[in-house]
């Protein structure tokens, strides 16, 4: 009995706001497409340190990235959605790093997990990046050393928001072209 | 054959290079040899050959920067013979207008990967490397980051406010 109530709980997303009448429906194309691409993000997992064993653990069953439409995940940059960088980024790192940035396909965003990706954390050394910021532009910074599941869950969490209320013409818009020049990219 | 002791390792050293023999002390079970650089192949090429120590295997090698000394810059190498199963340590010091050893490469193939290392610490070059280049910090970096006149900290890091991390840049004066 319990295995069937628990499969009556299962949350189906809500469809956004539009007009309802008999064999129609009337919305936003936005508002579908942002609630399809929240729904099904393909992260690349760029793991290099402690922060990656965290995400080992966001993955699992405890915490389940899989609940957030997350479970597939790409380690090809072709086919990814949200690059997830986790881990201190040494200088030699940067321009790997950057390559596989530039290789995701757009729409992308980036999750800088940590104080060491986010900041070079406790690494303020001559080896170490200062921030993945240096390189490549990020959409939500997770602090923490490293930080636990949840927060990494609530980064995610926070990207969801950001591709499901953005506008279908912001990749085309000459503020994007602008913030992808100052990182000298295309 | 017998195993020798340090001592007559010592002993032996002392009797081929006297001249070149800086000092000798023991820093807890190490016996440490300063030498002067000009002997360093001879000298390995002795310990490696000779039937009654065999010194087979270079454990490590690495630079050395104390700019208070007259000599700076020091490389450090440690030998262990495995037949025997004795290690000793040598110290060399140089200048920095003298910057250069002989390299080990011909004794001790390894010696290729832990000079290259001290030339991209250290800026110390080794005669007859065949390829004097960084190894394991970014090709374009400009210094040799373990030298004492550079801050351990990244300069390109703007987050950190100095007033309340006390960081202050006026105690590293350029040295030399």
């Amino acid at each position: 009995m319990k295995d069937i109530q628990s499969a009556s709980n299962v949350n189906i997303v809500q469809a956004p706001a539009g007009f309802e009448g008999p064999g129609f429906f009337a919305t936003k194309l936005d508002h579908v497409v942002g609630l399809a691409r929240k729904n099904s993000i393909w992260p690349l997992p760029f793991a290099t340190s402690c922060c990656g064993i965290e995400f080992m653990a966001t993955m699992a069953s405890t915490y389940d990235l899989a609940r957030f439409g997350s479970e597939r995940l790409s380690f090809s940059p072709r086919q990814a959605d949200l690059l997830m960088v986790m881990g201190t980024i040494a200088k030699k790192m940067g321009p790997v790093l950057r390559q596989v940035y530039e290789q995701m396909a757009e729409p992308r965003w980036v999750l800088s997990v940590g104080a060491c990706a986010s900041s070079g954390g406790i690494f303020d050394s001559y080896s170490v990046l200062q921030g993945i910021d240096h390189i490549i532009p990020v959409d939500v910074y997770v602090p923490g050393c490293p930080p636990r599941p949840e927060q990494i869950l609530e980064g995610v969490m926070s990207i969801q928001t950001l591709i499901q209320n953005e506008s279908l013409r912001r990749r085309n818009s000459p503020e994007y072209k602008q913030l992808l020049a100052s990182y000298g990219i295309e | 054959m017998d195993k020798p002791t340090i001592d007559q390792v010592a002993e032996a050293i002392n009797e081929k290079f006297g001249d070149a023999i800086l000092s000798k002390e023991q820093q807890y079970d190490f016996t440490v040899i300063t030498i002067d650089k000009s002997i360093l192949v001879s000298l390995f090429r002795f310990l490696y050959d000779d039937e009654r120590f065999q010194f087979r295997y270079l454990t490590t090698a690495c630079g050395v920067h104390t700019p208070d000394q007259p000599k700076p810059f020091t490389m450090m190498y440690q030998l262990h013979s495995l037949v025997f199963n004795l290690r000793i340590r040598f110290k060399a010091s140089t200048t920095l207008n003298d910057l250069q050893f002989d390299s080990l490469i011909p004794i001790f193939s390894s010696a290729n990967w832990m000079e290259r290392e001290a030339f991209d610490f250290y800026g110390i070059r080794f005669k007859g490397h065949p390829k004097m280049t960084r190894i394991l910090n970014v090709e374009d970096m400009d210094y040799h980051p373990m030298r004492k006149e550079y801050p351990v900290e990244d300069l390109t890091r703007y987050d950190k406010d100095d007033t309340m991390f006390g960081r202050d840049r006026s105690g590293y004066k350029k040295l030399n």
